[in-house]
């Protein structure tokens, strides 16, 4: 019998190397793990932050690439697959850094803690890199899965054990209408992979009927993903109950990830489809921000206010989609996922600092006077909401003005409108944060800081970057334009969306 | 094209003779005299306690779901199994690092004590 | 495959999968579920999909439908706990909503092959152990790989979630109410 010809998939060792550094990585810890007390976890986590950055600096290598596909079309190397496997490892590094002494301090059980993180990170990069709606999937589910587990991490903490139930039985109904909108595309263009896909488009054979159906039940799956209005019920019980930091990971490593897939099947393949499901997008993006925000005003819980905070957030990078056909409107979104990864991060990390092991301080009304007690955790605090808030010259303001101006350039004026009078009414509520800190008095004490460097450590990071992103916002576009340019490189029929 | 499916048919009508069948004689044949003590359920002759709906140890579960999982390696496996000569050396590196994989799986879980029973 | 034998196999199915939804013992609810999968499995063998019908006998009829059987002993499932809660506003919209959705499909799936290609006779060979092995090492051999990731975060996911937990050395209050018997971890 004769041998397969290997040489046809275009085995390619360089893209997927990040991808190993972190699977195997992620065993490692795995098994390292096991041997270790749950009280001592802290070696692990700096073990799994190093093997993150490691992997971040081959991404990095791989950043400046010339776009290709490998492995028969599974796989899309280059600029948009480094980019967001770039935020997704800073993601999961800075989430195991404000673990390192929370995990230990709350007796996490430690191998699974990490080797865990690891999986979603490596199913996240999977979502960024596929280029395949299988791998695309597979990628969807690892990462579910561990987030599932990380979840209900908390056995003992009822809220724990509510926030992973539903999300796992929300996230597997939405995972099941995503394989069949999968499905449906397949029936009707014969292909799982992308850029056949992309070349059926414009087969007058092809089922449109079918393909519409496919293409809006992939948009439910991914709308359940990024917790878009009406798809978010889950978001805040599950926000609100997982450990603070898996709850940080969630919001911007899940949102990225999920964003990463979606932008690519959505804006850089489906760009000829456009007119029909940036229609559907503009209802979403507006209802997305609208209840996000409106429904963040009336929280007293901080990480609950901080998920509907993150639905509103999801809704103005919905703005970013319904805007494709603005040639700006790519990079704006990847510039804004950057910006709010740091923010977000830094904005959960205060939440872990306030909570020790039987002392859950996630109530706003323990942030009363933190300022006076707790000057440095305060300023961070507030940095952070004023960032997200979208107060110049913070990152968060950045991100809105690129993504605002792409709707503008693509004459969504409405959809601006109602995005700007969102901005204004989430002003209120992160604002809100800043009085109950500087002005109000009571709250908790929060325990000293000074005993754990690595919380410390990733405060200093987020801020900086939250701070460096925002006054310096110039480099941090022209990659992220060029990341999205990269993906359209990838894409047979790029001009498509370029020209429209 | 139907032809292919007669056998098939036989089979299911075969097999429902002959279940349909024995429950019927059964039925019309057997003396059926029941009381309180027939009615209980059975524990080696002492007398039951407690019901027949108990909890079941998560221990079930977990096995359960590492066979599941060694399952499915199997399944995947299988088609390996039957072009492993046309897929040469290639597919054997192939198929060992996917056994490999879930062998971490194996060894976590027996260093976590999840095939200890007591 | 002939006309009377779908229209049986698919009566069988959705039948049991009715009895699936609505008897009240969640055992009987499992049974049911395995003949629509069953049912499931033949249709996939008559449209040439051998390989896939046989797995389904295999991971799902037989190694699944295990697995739920011990959740539903493990949740101590009885038939008098799937009493109905209520909500039958919700309940007759999300009978609506439902019709509606299968109104469209069937719409839909009525429409779809009149249109290129869904008519187009299987390549030989289609649906084989042969064509599948060799697709599966090739072609689709990234998501050969990460399916045994996937398991493994699987496995650690559920023991993490599942094991026993080592005795708390300093729980809280809190934490040892909630280890009270409703939680029974372990035998």
């Amino acid at each position: 019998m004769t041998q397969f010809n290997w040489s046809l998939i275009n085995f390619a060792w360089l893209p997927i190397l990040p991808l190993i550094v972190v699977a195997v990585g992620a065993m490692g810890v795995l098994l390292a793990g096991v041997q270790v007390d749950d009280e001592d976890s802290g070696a692990l986590g700096i073990l799994t932050i190093a093997l993150l950055v490691f992997a971040a600096v081959l991404s990095l290598l791989l950043f400046g690439g010339r776009p290709s596909v490998a492995f028969s079309g599974a796989l899309a190397a280059g600029g948009y697959t480094a980019y967001f496997d770039l935020l997704v490892l800073f993601a999961a590094a800075m989430t195991a850094l404000m673990s390192v002494e929370y995990a230990a301090d709350q007796g996490l059980a430690g191998a699974e803690y990490y080797a865990l993180l690891m999986f979603a990170a490596l199913g996240m990069m999977l979502m960024a890199a596929g280029d395949d709606l299988i791998v695309i999937f597979l990628g969807l589910e690892t990462m579910s899965i561990a987030i599932y587990a990380l979840a209900g991490f908390m056995r003992h903490d009822p809220r724990s054990n509510e926030a992973a139930l539903k999300y796992f039985l929300l996230g597997a109904f939405s995972t099941g209408f995503l394989l069949y909108g999968i499905a449906f595309i397949y029936g009707a263009t014969g292909s799982i992979k992308l850029e056949p896909i992309e070349a059926a488009l414009s087969r007058p054979a092809t089922d449109n009927a079918l393909l519409l159906a496919g293409v809006g039940l992939l948009l439910i799956g991914f709308g359940f993903k990024i917790a878009a209005v009406p798809f978010h019920m889950w978001a805040p019980d599950a926000y609100e109950g997982a450990p603070t930091p898996v709850t940080a990971f969630m919001a911007v490593g899940v949102k990225a990830a999920a964003f990463a897939a979606f932008v690519r099947i959505f804006m850089v393949h489906l760009g000829p489809l456009g007119p029909q499901w940036t229609m559907v997008l503009w209802v979403m993006a507006g209802l997305t921000m609208t209840v996000g925000n409106l429904a963040a005003l009336v929280q007293t819980n901080i990480k609950r206010m901080l998920a509907y905070s993150a639905i509103a957030h999801a809704g103005y990078i919905l703005v970013g989609m319904t805007a494709a056909a603005a040639p700006r409107a790519g990079g704006a979104i990847l510039y804004y996922l950057l910006g709010y990864a740091f923010t977000n991060l830094g904005a959960f990390t205060v939440v872990v600092a306030l909570e020790r092991r039987g002392a859950i301080h996630d109530n706003l009304a323990d942030y009363r006077g933190l300022a006076a007690r707790h000057p440095f955790l305060a300023a961070a605090m507030a940095l952070f909401m004023l960032s997200l808030a979208g107060v110049p010259p913070l990152a968060g303001f950045f991100g809105k003005f690129y993504i605002f101006s792409a709707a503008l350039d693509a004459h969504l004026l409405w959809l601006t409108i109602i995005a700007v009078i969102n901005s204004v009414i989430s002003a209120y509520y992160y604002l809100s944060v800043l009085i109950a800190m500087y002005v109000r008095e009571g709250g908790v004490e929060p325990a000293a800081l000074r005993t754990r460097p690595a919380l410390i450590a990733t405060l200093v990071i987020a801020a900086a970057g939250t701070v460096a992103i925002g006054l310096f916002p110039q480099p941090y576009i022209t990659s992220a334009a060029g990341a999205f340019v990269s993906a359209l490189g990838n894409a047979p029929h790029h001009h498509v969306v370029l020209s429209r | 094209m139907l032809l292919t499916w007669f056998p098939i048919l036989v089979t299911l009508a075969v097999a429902a003779l002959v279940v349909g069948g024995m429950v019927t004689i059964n039925r019309l044949t057997g003396p059926r005299r029941p009381s309180k003590i027939k009615g209980e359920e059975f524990e080696c002759g002492n007398p039951p306690t407690g019901q027949a709906w108990g909890r079941f140890s998560v221990h079930f579960y977990l096995t359960a779901l590492l066979f599941v999982v060694f399952d499915v390696e199997v399944i995947f496996l299988y088609p390996w199994a039957v072009e492993l000569r046309h897929l040469g050396m290639f597919g054997l590196v192939e198929a060992l690092i996917f056994i490999g994989i879930l062998t971490v799986g194996l060894v976590y879980a027996w260093q976590r004590g999840a095939l200890d029973w007591n | 495959m002939p006309l009377g034998v779908f229209i049986f196999l698919a009566a069988l199915a959705v039948t049991s999968a009715l009895g699936t939804v609505l008897q009240r013992n969640p055992v009987h609810c499992l049974l049911a579920l395995v003949v629509t999968l069953l049912a499931i499995a033949v249709m996939f063998i008559g449209l040439g999909a051998v390989t896939v019908g046989f797995l389904q006998v295999i991971v799902y009829a037989g190694a699944i439908m295990v697995l739920f059987l011990f959740v539903i002993w493990l949740l101590n499932l009885q038939a008098e706990l799937r009493t109905s809660p209520g909500y039958l506003a919700l309940k007759a919209l999300a009978g609506l909503l439902c019709a509606a959705l299968v109104a469209e499909l069937f719409t839909l799936l009525w429409h779809a092959p009149t249109a290129g290609g869904a008519q187009a006779a299987a390549p030989p060979g289609y649906g084989s152990i042969e064509k599948i092995a060799t697709m599966l090492f090739s072609d689709y051999l990234i998501s050969f790989e990460v399916t045994s990731v996937l398991l493994l975060a699987a496995i650690v996911g559920a023991m993490a979630l599942a094991r026993r937990a080592p005795a708390p050395q300093h729980a809280s209050p809190q934490a040892a109410a909630a280890d009270g018997p409703a939680r029974p971890e372990g035998a």
